[in-house]
């Protein structure tokens, strides 16, 4: 039966029919659906690890001892798995071992654009690409059965468009491969120098093998159209080449893009005129076809940021584009903002008003940079926030211990925020760190982790206490605000950022859009006692606007949260 | 038949994930090839969101280009105009009328444009304009405007009422399936 099914669902799927049995991840855009779908499936143990390495480790440790594992993770989480990829590649699987990742050119959700592929190519291990759902599916069964043929793990990437697109796919049943025998095989799977040593030659003659597999694989397909022009292509990049030119020009399209064929191009390469590589992000495939000493052209016309459509290949191929109508009126930019009645908003509030040195984290609160607040200095990378902080008072001194914070999300404390602070610990910096605890990993939907008591399925789970954590660390200053109690929250900043100790102060208050979160009644502005003096403006709750002079609340935004009428000096809210 | 072309914008929160499910189930139950591209993670927090559906004998592209779309399905007006250079020569506007101010002009550093539905019709669009938040009260809760939105997309579309119904009952828990029925009707009769 026909099904629509979104890309990362379609990856669960043909993760169930492959008989895949345990999936750890850490949740991340674009790849967070693949578990949350997978879930579903009662024959897949699944769980949210605290971070893509530990994730991996944790299938590795599946795959080693007989079952079929995966693990997801969006494009930066590989970056923090990359050490066990690394090794995963010289050791091989027991049973099949996958890893999906998720790039997202666009960066409609990330910190930056890398492109995987240099991944699959460092670590030496394939790399498959689907284009659609029914590849997504396709793939995920395929995946597994290479990683088992030639003893490897297997990367199959995802990106934006395809993570996020349903299309039409057909399912089958589930395959049950059984349980692989362990033995006991020190040479293969203990990666000391001596053992590694011999391993790399296998991983090298690994990569010849793959590479004739590539030759002749259906996943790498061509598809004559003339002999005009030939484009190398693949992912969503080949539906936007099939969008523009339909059947009029000849396409070679990658399945598998590490690692990639020789034969099969040049072939292609011969029965063309023009040779094009089509792909997003970095020139991977060109530069391979460079090195073959193929004419072939790419990102001399095409950029390497940012998403591709059939507008822009149509375009830079030569093509008339219609590019619609507008307004003159100029249209104000809707950047995302904090939802009503988010916690975070309060204590970035009084940051602001502090005028603190925010060294900042990567979640729903990286939100506190955008104006009216801007309370925040820098964003990098997960559980980079402490680290930094520590850094940053090390070379200032006793001048920014006064003034600097840490802020991080209670999802990324767990993730490597912890390091961070055994470091203050350690090596005794001065240093303020602030825990936004939301009781839940926010940005990517609402998954579980380690601090709230409830696992992947909702079921009550091992629970983290921060504090007992932080004193355990050494950390003898402790607080816990609530960030609505803005006077609270300001005299506890001022307390902590003065005292001559390192120190944590937990803003804790569950996200506003937790279900289980009662609301309060949206609140109601009196227009004759308000004076127009926006002072409720600082905060930047979508919810308040002025209207008419006088400050108006959407009551279909607010969630009655009462940080605006702490700000309002002549009590015009009610 | 020729891909035809479907955005549904609005602000992030809004429930453009339900409206793009059901077109989806609609549209693949007519036996078309569909894909639906969405949007999730920061913009969905009170961003610009889109939604492109896409349907035809063959869909290649997930995405809507510039000058493509047969109708865009607005959940809000700016975002109407914001997303008008994705509208065909001939194509048609479907919009509620609320507002929602974004960020820069809560913070006074723009302002909202005014009278944008004769703006856009000037333009040469055609646009079916009506306040979707009233009828979604009117049908029991505020957050079925979305359902308002496809019972008066519903107006342009050569499908029975049946199959509206059928995709609204498999796409909608039972416990709302009577609010949006009526959301629907009050949508397709305003």
């Amino acid at each position: 039966m026909k099904q629509l099914m979104l890309g990362n669902a379609a990856v669960a799927r043909g993760l169930y029919e492959a008989g895949c049995c345990v999936i750890s991840s850490y949740p991340g855009t674009p790849s967070t659906e693949i578990t949350e779908e997978a879930v579903k499936y009662p024959e897949i143990y699944c769980e949210w690890a605290p971070n893509e390495k530990v994730a991996m480790e944790a299938a590795f440790g599946a795959c080693l001892a007989g079952k079929r594992a995966f693990c997801a993770m969006k494009h930066v989480g590989l970056n923090v798995a990359a050490d066990p990829l690394y090794t995963m590649a010289y050791t091989g699987v027991n049973a099949g071992m996958v890893i999906g990742v998720a790039d997202d050119p666009g960066m409609h959700s990330s910190q930056n654009e890398q492109d995987s592929r240099h991944h699959a190519i460092a670590a030496k291990v394939p790399m498959l690409e689907p284009s659609d759902s029914a590849e997504a599916l396709e793939f995920a069964k395929l995946a597994y059965e290479l990683s088992e043929q030639f003893d490897t793990p297997v990367l199959l990437k995802m990106c934006t468009r395809v993570a996020h697109s349903q299309s039409l796919v057909e399912t089958s049943d589930r395959v049950e491969p059984g349980m692989k025998p362990y033995e006991k095989n020190i040479a293969k799977y203990v990666m000391m120098p001596g053992n590694a040593i011999r391993r790399h030659p296998f991983v090298e003659e690994r990569t010849r093998k793959l590479q004739e597999w590539a030759e002749t694989a259906p996943v790498n397909r061509v598809e004559m159209g003339g002999n005009k022009i030939g484009i190398i292509t693949s992912s969503t990049s080949y539906q936007y080449v099939k969008e523009v030119f339909g059947n009029d020009v000849s396409v070679l399209k990658l399945g598998m893009t590490n690692p990639l064929p020789v034969k099969l191009i040049k072939d292609f390469a011969c029965k063309v005129e023009k040779l094009v590589v089509i792909e997003e992000l970095d020139p991977i495939i060109e530069n391979h076809c460079k090195a073959l000493g193929l004419a072939v052209s790419g990102k001399e016309f095409l950029p390497m940021e940012g998403e591709f459509s059939q507008n822009l290949i149509a375009k830079k191929m030569g093509e008339e584009v219609y590019e619609g109508r507008t307004i003159d009126d100029p249209i104000p930019p809707r950047p995302p903002v904090m939802c009503a009645g988010c916690p975070h908003r309060g204590l970035f509030y009084i940051l602001s008003k502090n005028k603190c040195t925010v060294l900042g984290d990567i979640g729903c609160y990286t939100l506190g940079a955008v104006a009216p607040l801007a309370a925040m200095d820098m964003t990098l990378c997960m559980g980079g926030s402490i680290s930094a902080v520590h850094g940053f008072n090390k070379a200032r001194g006793a001048e920014s211990e006064g003034k600097t914070v840490a802020v991080i999300g209670d999802s990324t404390f767990m993730h490597s925020g912890m390091t961070g602070l055994a470091n203050i610990a350690y090596n005794q910096s001065n240093s303020t760190v602030i825990i936004l605890d939301n009781s839940i990993t926010g940005m990517t939907g609402h998954q579980q982790n380690p601090t709230t008591g409830y696992n992947i399925k909702g079921d009550p789970a091992g629970k983290i206490d921060l504090e007992a954590l932080c004193k355990a660390m050494g950390f003898t200053r402790v607080r816990v605000v609530d960030p609505y109690d803005l006077k609270a929250c300001d005299t506890v900043l001022k307390e902590e950022l003065a005292a001559n100790q390192p120190s944590v102060i937990i803003s804790r208050r569950p996200c506003a859009l937790l279900k289980y979160v009662k609301h309060e009644a949206p609140l109601t502005v009196d227009p004759v006692k308000c004076v127009g003096c926006r002072s409720c403006m600082k905060i930047g709750c979508p919810a308040i606007s002025i209207k008419g002079g006088k400050a108006h609340v959407d009551n279909t935004l607010c969630v009655g949260c009462g940080v605006c009428e702490q700000l309002c000096g002549v009590k015009a809210f009610s | 038949m020729e891909t035809k072309n479907i955005m549904i914008v609005g602000v992030g929160g809004q429930g453009s994930l339900l409206a793009s499910k059901l077109l989806g189930h609609l549209l693949m139950e007519q036996g078309y090839d569909v894909k639906v591209s969405e949007v999730h993670g920061m913009s969905q927090r009170g961003g610009s969101v889109v939604t492109y559906v896409r349907y035809g004998d063959k869909v290649n592209s997930p995405v809507i280009d510039k000058g493509e779309a047969d109708y865009i399905v607005s959940f809000e007006l700016l975002e109407a105009a914001r997303w008008l250079s994705y509208l065909k020569p001939d194509g048609q506007i479907v919009t509620s009328t609320q507002q929602i101010d974004p960020m820069p002009v809560i913070t006074g550093a723009a302002s909202y444009p005014e009278n944008l539905v004769e703006k856009m019709r000037s333009a040469g669009a055609k646009v079916d304009a009506l306040d979707c938040l009233k009828l979604a009260e009117e049908a029991g809760s505020s957050k079925a405007v979305n359902i308002v939105l496809m019972g008066r997309l519903s107006h342009y579309f050569d499908l029975p009422d049946e199959a509206w119904q059928k995709s609204l009952e498999a796409m909608v828990p039972p416990k709302f399936l009577e609010l949006n029925k009526k959301a629907f009707e009050l949508g397709k009769k305003a």
